[in-house]
């Protein structure tokens, strides 16, 4: 298999929204992702950070305002019959499954409903029993006539999951697919979407704001901060040893093994909040936030950050990537000295 | 997947239609001013219906009639008969026929020009939602009997005309409804997961907003209808009714033209009045039933 | 002892006839001392903190004690509860645009409390405490002059702080209080949370469906399942190494980073939680269990004390104590 075939690429992507008062939202400040089939990766983030933008311009919902989304090595279209075609190949799972599912509809209908808009008429009612029993609702033929209120959070997720499968699609974006969910049953869903991966050689790109559900499911993260990635590689890489001064802090907050603890001493508290998307701070973005640049860490490499902008990460030539003016430096001093 | 074989994709649906229906009827059911709304809307139908069969049309002949003028309730004519000595029960009858079916089909035009416009409107937005939605501000804002009027004037006096006239004022009302509607079904999730299933306009509107916004459109359009009727009797006793025909508002009008109030001959004026009560008493006691069904938030569901 | 349920139960009556929703609680939060609970949606847990200020509603019947300063809050009489509410025990919700009022200045609507419950306090001490306490939770004191649509979800939450933290209560109860919150933005309100414990010595009870987030707010936890707690203990114990085959469930659910067991191995729980109107038969967990043996078909496990593992480090200063037969026994929960 190419490294392109079948694979979701998005290229120094931007989506810009304005704003009332002539200001301009920069949700999604150039992007660069790639999401093979057969691979979970995670995009993490804090809430208005650009994630769900960026998920929804992936699927075609939202236009990008630059850059290019393409799947296959082909670049997405975006008139009524590319679309649809596309749709296919690449399926949302939303975050709330009882808000994503029709109340009037019952199970075998919202299931069925790709197949009717895809005009697949040949054996509808086994390929919803199929992709029902794919997602874990057994025996399927139990759960045709239920509506979702009979069902609880759980199932709910697994018929929208099993919708989305109906149509046999290559990639899965799912956005926050358990936020909504009883603790106790999240595992159950993450466990489904690493059997497709495992089973059906399903691609999946999980947007979160939860560490712990990459070190759970994910093959690679990306960490979004301000509509841009700011780290991304393998999971174990990514946060057993954080590099990025923003994923550090993430990681530090969170609850880690002693062996992550070690190399992320104390807990890091950032001040403050996420700034707007309309007034994204010049230079490195994260740097009025930065423990780094506070604790005077960062002095040697000062002007950069406050001066000058990161560049856009990817495509992936290095398996780790990190936006930072103080990593990069190091990095490369350590390089000089060996 | 054996078992599959013995349900088709039809059958389903009918199962499942079947069963939300009889769901439906369970919880209309339990309200009981709809069920006596039900029961006298059915008794005036039923009486609309067997007309020709209670009293022959022969009764409505002005030529033909029997009665004195203007005569007091008796045995022969127990309520009394008009001016030209025809049975006010036999008009009242007959007239229940035109009012019923004036008051229904435009009803129906006005809902179905409604929901149309609601739907489109609220889905598609932009600049044709704009326009569509200042269209019907200014139905609404229009005074509605002198646009009959006017509109009677140049189209002439018939039941068309008063069909059109009246779902001509009544549509917008419906449309602001189905609009407000669709805009919150709109920003539902399960509209974003048929968009991304790719879904069309066409799906979107035709699967998941029409059948949201239809059981509130039914609830409202009996409500409609005894607008329609009274509207109906309205233009009739201005004079403005098709003159081929009988209605309520029509005996209403010959009535007061022919002095029946200053001949205090209450038996004219007071059952097609009772009439037209009673059948928007009915409607509205329906309506406010099915409003609770089919309104989760009335029902207490979220 | 600062606050304690005796044989708490709470049903609520419906159209499906009565829902328990708490089962028999008892439980004991110390002066000063932090006790989370843990659970998920519908175990009886927000019950629990409803029923202290005596908040639930009208279709509930409750019995039991609860008493606060051993003073029992289901007997009091509407004066001394309002009294109580606010000064004695104050409560912090979940969502916080929903608990504040839209069209009201902040700044007013933390001094109101202060203005109720002190007849001495004039209007202008009132809100110079109010601006006080804005500082105090980390917020510049200008921001009494904002409306809460001003303000942002963690900013929203520290204002419920402010106005719980008003009449100087004995006893805070936080309920989901960081839920809907970012990492971050969750990491800067636990950590004003646990100073301000540490700071004002009040006792606080924190109610959350996530372990990971009471073991680093809280000493002690109980974990709650179909309206019984099923185990109690340390909190970072009842975390790190659960005597419950439930709370296992519910530490996995939020796996810690590096750990290479939950490294691809989400775990998670069969099935949902148990109707509250059709418990199973003996213990309610056991439809659920990977550990169930044939006795939990038949009895219902009492919360009783379990066995402390060598390994755990030394003997554990607090009693761990666990309504599984398979812990009592020593065995492991999780498979």
């Amino acid at each position: 298999m190419s490294a392109e075939e079948k694979t979701l690429t998005a290229r120094n992507l931007r989506v810009e929204f304005g704003l009332p008062g002539g200001r301009v939202a920069r949700a999604v400040d150039g992007v660069d992702l790639d999401v093979a089939p057969g691979e979970i990766v995670a995009l993490a983030g804090e809430s208005g950070c650009g994630k769900t933008t960026l998920a929804r311009t992936l699927l075609g919902l939202e236009r990008a305002t630059g850059g290019t989304v393409a799947f296959d090595g082909v670049p997405l279209r975006y008139s009524t019959r590319a679309l649809k075609a596309y749709r296919r190949q690449v399926q949302l799972v939303l975050q709330d499954p009882t808000g994503a599912l029709n109340p009037r509809h019952t199970v075998y209908d919202a299931v069925a409903e790709g197949l009717r808009i895809h005009k697949i008429h040949d054996d509808e009612p086994g390929r919803v029993a199929e992709a029902l029993s794919l997602a874990g609702l057994r025996p399927p033929e139990q759960f045709f006539l239920a509506y979702p209120h009979e069902l609880s959070g759980g199932q709910r997720q697994r018929v929208v999951i099993a919708g989305a499968l109906v149509l046999q699609p290559s990639l899965l974006v799912a956005d926050e697919p358990v936020a909504s969910l009883d603790a106790s049953v999240r595992g159950e869903i993450l466990s489904l979407l690493l059997r497709l991966k495992e089973e059906q050689g399903l691609g999946a790109l999980v947007i979160t704001h939860d560490l712990g559900l990459a070190w759970s499911i994910a093959d690679r993260i990306a960490i979004m901060y301000l509509g841009r990635i700011v780290e991304q590689g393998p999971v174990e890489r990514v946060l057993t040893a954080p590099r990025h001064p923003y994923t550090r802090a993430l990681v530090s907050v969170l609850p880690a093994a002693p062996a992550v603890k070690a190399a992320v001493a104390e807990p890091i508290v950032l001040a403050g909040e996420l700034p707007d998307a309309s007034r994204i701070p010049g230079g490195c973005r994260f740097r009025p936030r930065c423990q780094e640049v506070a604790s005077g860490n960062a002095a040697s490499v000062l002007h950069q950050c406050t001066g000058e902008d990161l560049k856009v990460l990817g495509p992936e030539a290095k398996p780790h990537l990190v936006a930072c003016h103080l990593d990069r430096n190091l990095h490369e001093g350590a390089r000089m000295a060996g | 997947m054996t078992a599959t074989n013995t349900l088709s994709p039809r059958a389903l649906r009918w199962a499942r239609r079947r069963q939300s229906l009889t769901r439906s009827w369970a919880a209309y059911r339990s309200q009981k001013t709809g069920m006596w709304g039900l029961v006298l809307l059915g008794a005036i139908v039923v009486l609309a219906i067997a007309a020709p069969v209670l009293v022959d049309e022969s009764a409505l002949s002005v030529t033909q009639a029997t009665g004195g003028r203007m005569a007091p309730p008796s045995a022969a004519y127990p309520l009394g008969t008009d001016e030209t000595g025809r049975s006010i029960l036999a008009l009242t009858l007959w007239g229940s026929r035109l009012s019923l079916v004036i008051g229904l089909t435009a009803t129906v035009v006005a809902i179905v020009i409604g929901t149309a416009v609601g739907i489109t409107s609220g889905h598609i937005g932009g600049w044709y939602g704009w326009i569509a939605l200042r269209l019907s501000d200014w139905f609404m804002v229009l005074p509605s009997l002198v646009v009959a009027i006017a509109l009677l004037a140049v189209l002439g006096r018939s039941m068309a005309t008063t069909i059109t006239v009246i779902a001509l004022v009544s549509w917008p009302g419906t449309t602001r409804l189905v609009r407000a509607q669709t805009l919150t079904v709109q920003s539902r999730p399960y509209l974003e997961r048929a968009k991304a299933l790719g879904a069309g306009h066409w799906h979107q509107m035709t699967k998941h907003l029409l059948p949201n916004v239809l059981p509130l459109v039914l609830a409202s359009a009996t409500l409609l209808v005894p607008s329609a009727i009274l509207m109906e009797s309205s233009l009739a006793w201005l004079g403005l009714g098709d003159p081929g025909v009988v209605s309520w508002g029509s005996i209403l009008n010959r009535a007061s033209e022919n002095g029946a109030v200053s001949a205090h001959a209450w038996w004219y004026l007071l059952p097609p009045g009772l009439a037209i009560l009673l059948v928007v008493l009915a409607f509205m006691m329906c309506g406010r039933a099915l409003e609770a069904v089919f309104n989760p938030r009335l029902r207490g569901e979220s | 002892m600062l606050l304690e349920f005796k044989d708490l139960r709470v049903a609520y009556r419906g159209s499906r006839g009565r829902l328990p929703a708490v089962r028999g609680v008892d439980l004991t939060v110390d002066a000063g001392g932090t006790m989370g609970i843990a659970g998920e949606s519908g175990c009886g847990k927000s019950t629990l903190a409803m029923a202290v200020l005596r908040l639930l509603p009208k279709s509930a019947e409750v019995s039991g004690e609860i008493l606060l300063d051993g003073e029992d809050l289901l007997q009091m009489g509407w004066g001394r509860l309002r009294a109580v509410r606010w000064t004695g025990a104050s409560i912090v919700f979940q969502g916080a645009m929903h608990s504040l009022n839209a069209v009201q200045r902040i700044g007013r609507q933390i001094a109101e409390p202060i203005l109720v419950h002190e007849a001495t306090t004039t209007p202008a001490a009132a809100a110079r405490r109010a601006e006080a306490l804005l500082e105090r939770v980390g917020l510049p004191a200008a921001r009494a002059r904002s409306y809460p649509h001003e303000l942002s979800g963690g900013q929203r939450q520290r204002v419920m702080i402010a106005m719980a933290l008003a009449c100087d209560p004995d006893l805070v109860i936080a309920d989901e209080a960081t839920t809907a919150l970012d990492v971050m933005v969750q990491a800067q309100v636990l950590q004003l949370i646990s100073s301000l414990v540490t700071e004002r010595g009040v006792g606080l009870m924190m109610i959350s469906h996530d372990l990971s987030v009471l073991s680093a707010v809280c000493d002690r936890a109980a974990v709650m399942y179909a309206g019984r707690i099923v185990e109690q203990g340390p909190a970072h114990e009842v975390f790190a190494d659960a005597r419950h085959p439930y709370s296992a469930a519910l530490s996995a659910a939020f796996p810690v980073i590096g750990d290479p067991a939950a490294r691809m191995n989400p775990g998670g729980l069969a099935g949902d939680p148990p109707d509250p109107v059709r418990l199973p038969e003996g213990c309610s967990f056991r439809p659920r269990c990977a550990v169930a043996v044939d006795r939990c078909g038949g009895e219902s496990p009492e919360l009783l004390a379990v066995p402390v593992r060598g390994s755990a480090g030394g003997a554990a200063e607090a009693p761990r104590v666990s309504a599984c037969f398979v812990a009592q026994e020593g065995m492991p929960v999780v498979r």
